[in-house]
């Protein structure tokens, strides 16, 4: 059938809720209004309201509850509204969520996946517009995934909700309705901790996810008019992270560009170019290159152009690399 | 019973007086034997809790925090307690650990610097305890609501501070409570102290069990030094969570008789006539006073119970101070489900960097 990302998400949601009784869905307007990106629509009235539980307006209590869901043996998958509201929450995900595993030796576990919109480029308010990925990246215990397609999502999100360990779950908001694609009825996997090669190139790898996959396709299409030929790996899985993948492309096409949507200061470009300097340093033909957003507050719809990154720049940074 | 007492107007729920006397209307009758049992667990609380702190001095425990003057809030929440419900405590709590069957090498194995003393045995629904000040809150409403889900028909009793009813999860956690109506008994322990902040910079509500109030259930302020008030006012609010009732705050109210911790010094902000004046409540005292008025205490019965508790905490000690030292894969083991290749890479290059005994 051909979905949008959002529809994708709420089938894997539908027919997770349908395989496993464990698996409840709590947060903000989820139930009844189905969500205010509709990713839960219709989920209330097929499973009511034990199921599909719509909660106070309180993001820590929501995770701290989801956890303690966890912990008697249901598979919560918490929405936070927008990831801009999910730090009140921080607490529970990082001193809590986290770390329950090993602060029990394994006795209590919190197997939650935290779903939440993310990312900048649909014009909304102030806070709504965040890519904060990093904060999670930095946080042992947290697997961090981010689709870029509507394939992706609903077999990343099937994943996540079966894996046993936390998952935070960023939906780019920019990407819910952005394209449609042939996604199966039934459930299936796509696998946790692995990164996919999504364009075959070889002189350049563009490493990213989310909203910047479409970007990186862009620019990768307009480079191939002058002649360069961009692999582009999807990274996935951001924590945590599958860096053979991306190691093998950078050592075959000897370059490499980081391309993310969140502020360059400590953002996984730093990461993944500090990985490549460790074991690929030799196969380099130029320094690694980040096109990222700047280091500055994600500015209001107006100038929201001028924050994320545009396949202009990205185009720019390949033909700097292939001058080098 | 709870109803009786209004926080609202400042009416506190106390079983035994200062001479343990206990008011015929609210005693819960407990048997003979069980009366001897709650003082035995107190007495071993307040053993294994000296025993901690002189451990610590020692250098053979990490920082610890006290409970004493707690014995009476913490063994009698406990000893209400049945087989199947959960327990989400704070981090003063080692007399519901006593009560619940906890193993004190555990116990004591964690505050030596081991987390393998927070895996709770099989059987034993006790969650780790918790540093961050109240994030326990809406957690143990969480596990409130999948005792609901799952209509496994227990209960939750959760443990902390005065200190925490000024955090934002104590209040995000009660409202969850009142809006689900699940199965939760809140228990503050009200020691007056938050480190070095007293209880009037907590709040300006008159009490602490008020609270409850704006909540939508009940809350009621009972005698923390009265092991028999707090027993019986944490079995009927568990039996009425049980039944269907919802959630209920009980303030014990009480005193933090030692420092915060063994890292705090509380001479610098209260005096030692305020520290005194409790002294003379001390719950253990008054509860041998009640079983002195049954015929239930005399001195061969007083030696007994300190010989035993005694030998229950060098066992402890023993048997902690013998657990072999954590594993660097042990270390590592429980971050994932199964370890990523990247911690598998850091495991093996600390591992080379060990020297043979450590490895």
């Amino acid at each position: 059938m051909i979905m949008t990302m959002v529809q994708a998400i709420n089938q894997a949601l539908a027919g997770e809720l349908q395989r496993d009784d464990r698996i409840v869905i709590l947060g903000e307007d989820v139930g009844r209004d189905g969500g205010v990106f509709r990713a839960t629509d219709g989920l209330f009235e097929k499973f009511g309201p034990e199921r599909v539980m719509d909660t106070p307006l309180a993001e820590s209590g929501a995770i701290g509850a989801a956890l303690g869901m966890a912990a008697l043996g249901l598979r919560p998958v918490p929405e936070i509204q927008f990831m801009g509201f999910i730090y009140p929450a921080f607490n529970q995900i990082v001193s809590h969520v986290a770390r329950l595993r090993n602060r029990t030796r394994g006795r209590f576990t919190a197997p939650l996946t935290i779903r939440t919109p993310y990312g900048a480029g649909v014009k909304a308010l102030e806070h709504h517009s965040e890519s904060t990925e990093a904060l999670f990246c930095q946080i042992p215990g947290l697997t961090v995934v981010v689709p870029s397609s509507p394939y992706d999502a609903k077999g990343l999100l099937i994943a996540s909700i079966r894996s046993d360990d936390p998952v935070i779950f960023l939906e780019p908001t920019r990407l819910y309705r952005a394209e449609k694609q042939e996604v199966p009825e039934e459930a299936y996997e796509l696998p946790l901790r692995k990164a996919a090669v999504v364009r075959e190139g070889r002189d350049l790898t563009i490493i990213a996810w989310g909203a910047m996959i479409p970007v990186a396709r862009e620019a990768a299409a307009s480079a191939e008019a002058d002649g360069v030929s961009a692999e582009i790996v999807d990274l996935r899985t951001l924590s945590p992270m599958d860096r053979e993948t991306f190691l093998a492309s950078v050592k075959k096409t000897g370059r490499a560009i980081v391309l993310h949507e969140a502020p360059k200061t400590c953002g996984l470009g730093a990461e993944i170019a500090a990985t490549i300097g460790e074991s690929a340093l030799l196969s380099l033909n130029a320094p690694v290159a980040r096109v990222t957003a700047p280091d500055i507050t994600v500015p209001l719809p107006k100038s929201e152009d001028l924050y994320y990154p545009s396949a202009e720049r990205v185009l720019r940074a390949i033909r700097k690399l292939m001058e080098y | 019973m709870i109803e009786r007492f209004d926080p609202l107007k400042g009416e506190r729920l106390r079983v035994l007086d200062d001479e343990g006397r206990a008011a015929p209307d609210l005693d819960p009758g407990l048997a003979d034997a069980e009366l001897r049992t709650l003082y035995e667990r107190m007495v071993r609380t307040r053993a294994a809790d000296a025993k901690a702190l002189k451990l610590q001095r020692q250098g053979r425990f990490g920082t610890y925090a006290q409970s004493l003057g707690h014995e009476a809030a913490q063994v009698g929440l406990a000893s209400a307690m049945a087989r199947d419900d959960w327990f989400f405590p704070y981090f003063r709590d080692l007399g519901a650990y006593i009560t619940l069957g906890y193993p004190l090498a555990d116990y004591y194995h964690f505050w030596m610097g081991n987390e393998a003393g927070m895996h709770a045995p099989e059987g034993l629904n006790i969650f780790p305890i918790t540093i961050p000040v109240g994030s326990q809150v809406p957690q143990a409403v969480g596990a409130g609501m999948a005792i609901k889900h799952r209509k496994l028909g227990a209960a939750v009793v959760t443990t902390f501070g005065d200190g925490a009813t000024s955090e934002g999860d104590f209040h995000e956690g009660l409202n969850f409570a009142g809006v689900f109506g699940t199965p939760n008994v809140f228990i503050c322990v009200n020691n007056q102290w938050a480190i070095s902040m007293p209880r009037s910079r907590q709040s300006a509500a008159p009490t602490l069990a008020q609270k409850a109030v704006a909540y939508g259930f009940p809350g009621v302020q009972v005698d923390g030094n009265d092991v028999l008030a707090v027993f019986a006012a944490v079995r009927e609010a568990l039996a009425t969570a049980r039944a269907g009732g919802g959630p209920t705050l009980i303030e014990a109210y009480t005193y933090r008789m030692g420092d915060h911790t063994t890292s705090d010094d509380a001479a610098r902000y209260r005096t030692k006539e305020e520290v005194q004046e409790w002294d003379r409540r001390d719950p253990l005292a008054r509860f041998r006073l009640h079983l002195g008025h049954k015929k239930l205490w005399d001195e061969a019965y007083e030696k007994e119970v300190q010989a035993a508790a005694s030998e229950f905490v060098e066992k402890a000690v023993a048997e902690a101070e013998a657990r072999p030292q954590a594993s660097v894969e042990d270390v590592f083991a429980y971050t994932y489900s199964s370890m990523p290749p990247d911690l598998e890479r850091q495991l093996a290059e600390l591992k080379a960097s060990l020297p043979e005994g450590r490895r």
